[in-house]
């Protein structure tokens, strides 16, 4: 490793982008658009493919036109999926983005056990989603779970038994896994806030409730949207912790899309409809993700006018 | 200076290249891909067997295949073992992709038909008459499922496994109540268990097909075997029989009484969290296949030794026009054998099927296990803690007017998966009884 070791003296760098020391640097890129062409170009055209055709899994692959869009559109189960789908993106973005912001400007604030709390705080991220799942799964249980162990009658319901209770709970273990994450974000953001912005304030006479409103959360423009695009685009692929949580259940209330292609591609043998589904995903997270870079507006405008 | 930079970028380039080489590496080789065959030399496995994990199949089958690699220096057969859930699903996949095991493990029915359809598994149809031996040692009631169109593509393996009706003795003392004798009965038993704080049925009702077992035995009580006939032989409209209608809506009234316990939708077979609650005393009752017996000898302490649980077959509705004998589950289970397979696969699983599987060690296993094998002759095994519950499943299983096999077994994939996702929604109540018939009425024949 010691050839990684920093130069002690940098040349000052051109500002052309080839690098000036002759030939581009764009191979550098290679490894990772090769990586990303093996494993999301090319399954990506294969399910498109897919998607035009009839094939059982077992047998061979038989092109059929429309036959597959048709089914998957006319399916009463994709309304459902939708809006199963759509609601847990809303719910845990409600939910995830202001608990999120408080914490990093909490934790991007320099006090003593800053740094061993935030250790703590990131355990959850680390673990499985499927781990996750199976845990709460067993101390949710009715019968045998905490509520029952301790009898508190409270939180002895019939958490994933009921639709909306069930919907409640995936979206509270979602935020419990990934506000560690998106806090994380916050935090860094938070800190790249130049401290003149609150002295001038301060000076001014703003108190901190002005000071978060006023500086903290525009400043945190572009960190909003770069988290609520993960969270949201991240929200349409949610499978493994609904698939062991709930499996889809109670009846179908939290069968989301992914879950629904799942289904039909893996246990109804209907590989064509559950491409199409797979195809109305991507076109899904894609709109999703260019209108949130939209309402960020220009990326280049200056937020640090007058700092 | 200029030179050491670029051998820095170099080596980042290099570093980066491999470790992406060696994760695209690690994804082609990962699972139990072997498919057998790629190797004929003496000491290495040339089949391979994919089968269900955990008690009782598990321990049986490893001792037979051991059995079998010990007495074959040459064909030697690899097994592998995995969740029941998880196994439906990587079966097909496996085989759709041409990285399926030599010997093909299953429930007959619907998806042998898919197989036999695509040209998957061997015709042992002629196997079968040159070796009649074989043939002759297994019950004929289990080679139905096994067989498409008159040719018998699977041979019937392991246990018959009725359904029925399991409850846990030492509930019925405590509450003061004794066994229903019918469906009533049963039903008047409800509010009792449920004053004690007990509930009345154990349902794993997550998995699907637990609540399917249930709908079965309505269906087949009420109106006997002939409905179900209907649909598995594609009849237009079969599921509008007044029955299935009266059926459906005796299950959502059992919803509503509070019949399963607390969270029954989420609880999952898989975990064996439906037994659990039966043998801790938790529910009073449940409907379940025979092989509940081994998992509640094995996880359930002294339970089923110091005899706390009783089985019987499903009551009979009062008025109803199935046959009380009648019974409903697995005839069988099926080992196919794939015809992707190399020429020494083949042999070595056909040499597995003609001696290890039917031989009495096997069949011994079985009866230890709590099971009743699909061999001939098992009754003289019947012995010791386990001999009254033997008796009684193979008496269900062979006095049965009419041994359905389990409904999402028998349909086709397509069919099976709207079935058991229109019965979760059914015991939600978020599908009403006519729209259920409607949604499987066009799945008949699919």
């Amino acid at each position: 490793m010691t050839t990684l070791a920093p130069p002690a003296v940098r040349v000052p760098e051109t500002s052309r982008t080839t690098g000036g020391r002759g030939g581009s640097v764009t191979w550098m890129a290679l490894p990772a658009f090769l990586m990303f062409f093996a494993f999301g170009i090319i399954p990506l055209v294969g399910v498109l493919f897919l998607s035009f055709t009839t094939f059982d899994i077992i047998g061979t692959v038989v092109p059929s036109g429309l036959t597959s869009w048709k089914a998957a559109l006319t399916d009463p189960g994709l309304m459902n999926s939708l809006w199963v789908t759509f609601l847990i993106m809303a719910l845990s973005w409600l939910f995830q983005t202001p608990v999120s912001i408080l914490l990093g400007v909490f934790l991007a604030a320099r006090f003593r056990y800053r740094g061993f709390l935030a250790v703590f705080f990131f355990i959850p991220l680390m673990i499985s989603a499927a781990a996750i799942s199976i845990t709460f799964k067993a101390l949710l249980d009715p019968s045998f779970g905490l509520g029952n162990g301790l009898h508190i009658d409270a939180l002895n319901q019939d958490w994933l038994g009921k639709s909306n209770l069930a919907i409640g709970v995936l979206i509270f273990i979602v935020s419990w896994q990934w506000i560690p994450f998106h806090t994380l974000i916050y935090q860094g953001a938070v800190r790249q806030i130049p401290t003149s912005m609150y002295e001038a304030s301060q000076i001014d006479g703003a108190g901190r409730l002005r000071q978060f409103f006023s500086i903290t959360l525009p400043q945190l423009k572009y960190t909003i949207i770069t988290s609520s695009t993960l969270m949201v685009v991240g929200s349409l692929t949610f499978f493994d912790l609904i698939y062991v949580l709930t499996g889809g259940g109670p009846g179908d209330a939290t069968n989301a899309l992914a879950l629904q292609m799942y289904r039909l591609g893996f246990q109804s043998n209907l590989m064509g409809p559950a491409s199409a589904i797979a195809v109305i995903l991507v076109l899904v997270g894609l709109s999703l993700s260019l209108l949130l870079r939209r309402l960020g507006g220009r990326a280049d405008e200056s937020q640090l006018e007058g700092a | 200076m200029f030179n050491s930079n670029v051998s820095r970028r170099n080596f980042l380039g290099l570093t980066a290249g491999a470790a992406g080489a060696a994760a695209l590496a690690a994804c082609g080789s990962s699972g139990p891909s072997d498919k057998g065959g790629s190797s004929s030399s003496g000491g290495k496995a040339v089949a391979t067997y994919w089968s269900l994990s955990g008690v009782p199949g598990e321990p049986i089958r490893q001792a037979a295949i051991d059995r079998f690699n010990k007495a074959n220096s040459d064909g030697k057969i690899t097994p592998f073992f995995y969740q029941n859930d998880a196994y439906k699903q990587k079966i097909k996949t496996a085989i759709g992709a041409g990285q399926g095991p030599t010997m093909i493990w299953g429930w007959g029915g619907g998806t042998l038909k898919e197989y036999v359809k695509s040209g998957q598994v061997e015709d042992l149809t002629s196997w079968l008459s040159q070796n009649a031996a074989v043939k002759d040692k297994i019950l004929p009631s289990s080679f139905g499922a096994g067989t498409v169109d008159g040719k018998v593509y699977a041979l019937p393996v392991e246990t018959v496994q009725p359904i029925v009706l399991f409850y846990n003795k030492k509930v019925f003392d405590q509450v003061g109540v004794k066994p229903p004798t019918s469906y009533n009965e049963m039903v008047a038993l409800i509010p009792q268990f449920k004053a004690k704080g007990i509930a009345p049925f154990s349902l794993a009702g997550q998995s699907r097909w637990t609540n399917m077992m249930w709908l079965e035995f309505m269906l087949d009580r009420n109106a006997g075997s002939e409905v179900f006939n209907n649909v598995f032989a594609g009849k237009p409209n079969a599921w509008s029989d007044p029955a299935v209608l009266d059926m459906l809506t005796k299950i959502q009234s059992l919803v509503d009484q509070g019949a399963f316990q607390k969270g029954f939708s989420s609880t999952t077979a898989d975990s064996n969290a439906d037994q659990a609650l039966l043998y801790t005393g938790k529910a009073a009752m449940m409907v379940h296949g025979s092989w509940s017996y081994g998992i509640q000898k094995d996880k359930g302490g002294n339970f089923v030794k110091d005899g706390g649980l009783g089985w019987m077959n499903f009551p009979p509705i009062e008025g109803g026009k199935g046959d009380p004998s009648n019974t409903v589950g697995n005839p069988g289970q099926y080992l196919s054998i794939s015809s992707k397979a190399t020429p020494e696969a083949k042999a070595a699983a056909q040499k597995f099927f003609s001696t290890t599987l039917v031989d009495d060690d096997e069949k011994a296993g079985w009866v230890k296990s709590g099971g009743v094998p699909v061999l001939k002759g098992a009754d003289s095994l019947f012995t010791g803690d386990d001999a009254q519950f033997l008796k009684d499943m193979a008496s269900i299983a062979q006095n049965a007017k009419s041994f359905a096999q389990s409904w999402d077994q028998a349909l086709s994939p397509v069919a099976a998966e709207t079935l058991l996702n229109n019965i979760a929604k059914l015991f939600q109540k978020q599908i009403s009884p006519q729209a259920w018939v409607d949604s499987m009425n066009g799945v008949i024949g699919k």
